[in-house]
């Protein structure tokens, strides 16, 4: 009982990593119908903003000051990974709307392999170690054999998440820019005949997305205190997993998604075998893209003619 | 030339713009560069984290771009008034090439065949052995696996992102069944083949629903499966640590050896390790060949022709009566042989094998030498290889550069960034590859070049 309710915590925070990813899969492949093979990667270069950042902002701030810093660090790596992002959609993917179907697919690997190792060039092919923050832990069960406890880094991680998720969320259903992206996802053509900017309307979706996936990066960074330049691929899968788990081009989906990938790993891990815990994602990944491709959460695909 | 076009106000008006983006895209750069360039993280002696400023990197990629988006706008501005504007290949190049591609196909085999003998008396005995190895069995392995692939992505139209789970299957199943039970590299060639391609259709029955894109992930999900599995099962494959002292392949049953009964020793000849990679370069050749002339000829079978309709459209393919099930496992199948092929051969060239030259960028690069050359063309496949391999191979070669820009200048570094660059830079210039026409199969009384701009291919 005590080994499960750990879990659950861990798989919890794991999860929410991963639904905030797969929330820039999901919206993505709604608007244009393409899967950005490189957001994972636009997570792991986020990871490594966030990084310099914290490195900056905390020696200017003092270690004191580690919630404050991490404040700065989130912001500032929201901004410049959307920047990023912005500039990946203009460059590799706006010339090729329009094109064959697997241009743009094809584009976003090149700049997934580009962008992993143009991080590989720029800052080394080594670990990036951060300096401990957040060490510190509540105790939850004080049991004698499997202490349970929630370490400040989960709930930063689990609040951040909620909050985030709840100003996304009214973003989205709330705002002209919500609705506007909403009809994009409906009907691009007709979108466009009512007088949507559709071009401005992908482009914000590809800076939402990355703005999420920056926090990803920013509470991965706290969450395991270590980033490198292949870090995108594995996670990005996942969340790409995730987000076709809950539906892909649902939001709530990608959400439902990333915890249940978080939790199915995690679990996996504690009572089977740790070394297969990335089979089993793939293999996630592959049953449910096979047997139910529209998801928990999404709506049936229409073949059209 | 229009009058209004060349008056010094509009050439001026045209100037400015161009400035404006450039300015534009330099602050662009600048805001990317912030964090990621301006600062280098790097461990000290203690194992802590420190920063590096460099702002003159900052500076040059700053001023590159600046440069190259202002050119860029000029040379818009240019095509846009009608003016001719300087092409990288001269007018009708492609169609020379096409009409005389008999011609050209002869011309390189016979460069191919006596490629040894050219880079023996051009290098000398010492040298050739870099040159035949590291680029001619080198490049003709990505050929092959190019051709291989180009039979699932390019004439079926099934994106497949795994295919180096069946370069693995090929390469595993000679290592371990040369080192267990003694078998010969000759009996063991067609049977990686087959059980590559049994894993191909164990692979393709479940994906056989899906499209385009899924199809694409599932299929990188399966590689990066046989991957994991690999890495995991250390009494099967020996993990990370992989298979080493595979027996090497015998000229039909001589050894490369220095011994007696050796293949120099057995011809009166002085003994050399040329003399094996010679006949390695030679077995690829013949198999890179055989791949190329199994998929020309099976373009003129009903099961290619099906593969080509299937890739144009699906739903019209099975309105036909097309049985899309079988097309697309034959299509999995026989691309996946022919990676088996490839991996037992690369197994028994290096002696070593193991899960990290099976990664997901290797299928990338694959894929990328499919998509660059043009899906569906062989021609395209092998320039494309030869441009890539032979590229990376070269920059090993740029010393030089190290004199320019310091002694930790390391080319090869830029080697895979240099890779999706070009992949992002093909699909914007010339979303079907370098050699983006193609021979018809089938055509009604006389043939047209199919033309890219004609035809909406790739749906599925």
């Amino acid at each position: 009982m005590e080994v499960f309710v750990q879990q659950l915590i861990n798989g919890l925070t794991l999860g929410s990593i991963y639904g905030l990813i797969a929330i820039g899969y999901t919206m993505v492949f709604g608007i244009i119908g393409m899967v950005n093979f490189a957001h994972g990667d636009v997570f792991m270069l986020s990871a490594f903003i966030a990084l310099i950042f914290f490195m900056l902002i905390s020696a200017w701030l003092g270690a004191g000051l580690i919630v404050l810093s991490l404040f700065f660090v989130l912001i500032l790596a929201m901004f410049f990974t959307s920047l990023w992002n912005w500039t990946i959609e203009r460059v590799a993917y706006r010339p090729l709307r329009g094109s064959f179907r697997l241009a743009p697919l094809i584009s976003a690997i090149g700049m997934s392999i580009f962008l992993m190792n143009f991080v590989q060039v720029v800052q080394g092919p080594r670990n990036k170690p951060t300096p401990p923050m957040l060490n510190k832990s509540i105790l939850l069960i004080d049991s004698a054999t499997y202490p349970v406890s929630i370490s400040y880094k989960q709930i930063v991680i689990i609040v951040t998440t909620i909050v985030l998720l709840a100003a996304f969320w009214y973003l989205v259903q709330k705002t002209p820019l919500g609705r506007a992206q909403r009809a994009c996802e409906q009907d691009r053509k007709m979108a466009s005949l009512l007088g949507i900017d559709v071009d401005r309307t992908i482009s914000i979706t590809f800076v939402m997305g990355a703005a999420l996936a920056a926090v990803a990066g920013v509470m991965y960074l706290v969450l395991y205190g270590v980033v490198s330049f292949h870090d995108g691929f594995v996670p990005g899968v996942k969340a790409f997993t995730a987000a076709v788990l809950g539906g892909i081009g649902s939001l709530p989906g990608a959400v439902l998604g990333g915890l249940l990938i978080g939790l199915i790993e995690v679990m996996w891990s504690a009572y089977f075998t740790i070394d297969y815990k990335d089979v089993a994602a793939f293999c996630i990944l592959a049953v449910v893209l096979v047997f139910m491709p529209s998801g928990i959460l999404g709506r049936p695909e229409v073949e059209k003619v | 030339m229009a009058m209004d076009a060349s008056t010094p106000a509009k050439r001026q008006a045209d100037m400015t713009r161009a400035l404006k983006e450039a300015a534009f895209a330099a602050l662009i750069t600048f805001g990317l560069c912030i964090p990621i360039i301006a600062w280098g993280t790097r461990q000290n002696l203690d194992n802590q984290l420190v920063l590096d400023p460099r702002w003159d990197a900052v500076a040059w990629a700053v001023a590159i771009v600046f440069v190259g988006r202002f050119l860029m706008a000029l040379r818009q501005q240019k095509r846009s008034e009608g003016k001719s504007v300087v092409r990288l290949l001269p007018h009708g190049t492609i169609g020379f090439f096409q009409r005389n591609s008999k011609l050209f196909s002869l011309f390189g085999l016979g460069f191919l065949l006596t490629f040894p003998i050219i880079a023996i008396n051009l290098a000398g005995w010492g040298g050739a052995l870099k040159w035949i190895d590291n680029f001619g069995v080198q490049i003709l392995i990505y050929v092959m696996l190019g051709w291989g692939l180009n039979i699932v992505v390019g004439l079926a139209g099934l994106l497949d992102l795994g295919y180096v789970a069946f370069y693995a299957v090929g390469a595993y199943s000679y290592a371990l069944l040369a080192k267990n039970f003694g078998l010969s590299f000759w009996i063991l060639l067609p049977m990686a083949g087959i059980l590559a391609a049994f894993w191909g259709m164990i692979l393709g029955f479940p994906v056989l629903r899906l499209r385009g894109d899924y199809l694409a992930i599932v299929t990188l999900a399966f590689g990066e499966i046989i991957r994991l599995v690999l890495i995991n099962w250390t009494d099967f494959s020996n993990g990370y640590a992989g298979i080493s002292g595979i027996p090497r392949p015998t000229f039909f049953g001589i050894p490369f050896t220095a011994g007696d009964d050796g293949f120099a020793a057995v011809f009166g000849l002085e003994f050399s390790p040329l003399y094996r990679t010679i006949f390695l370069y030679y077995v690829i050749l013949m198999l890179a060949l055989l791949t190329a002339y199994v998929s020309l000829r099976l373009r003129r079978l009903p099961v290619g022709r099906a593969w080509e309709a299937l890739r144009e459209d699906e739903i019209a393919c099975r309105s036909l009566g097309i049985n899309t099930t079988n097309t697309k496992l034959t299509a999995f199948s026989i691309g996946a042989m022919f990676g088996g092929f490839a991996g037992s051969f690369f197994a028994a060239r290096q002696g070593f094998i193991s899960p990290e030259s099976f990664v997901f960028m290797e299928s990338a690069i694959i894929l990328a030498i499919v998509v660059l050359g043009g899906m569906g063309s062989l021609w395209g496949c092998a320039i494309a290889a030869i441009a890539m391999i032979g590229g990376t191979e070269l920059l090993r070669e740029l010393d030089w550069l190290k004199q320019i820009f310091g002694p930790d200048f390391d080319p090869t570094k830029y080697r895979m960034l240099i890779f999706g660059f070009a992949m992002v830079v093909i699909m914007i210039w010339k979303p079907r590859g370098l050699i983006s026409t193609r021979e018809p199969t089938a055509f009604l009384k006389e043939k047209k070049a199919i033309s890219a701009d004609m035809v909406q291919e790739g749906h599925g």
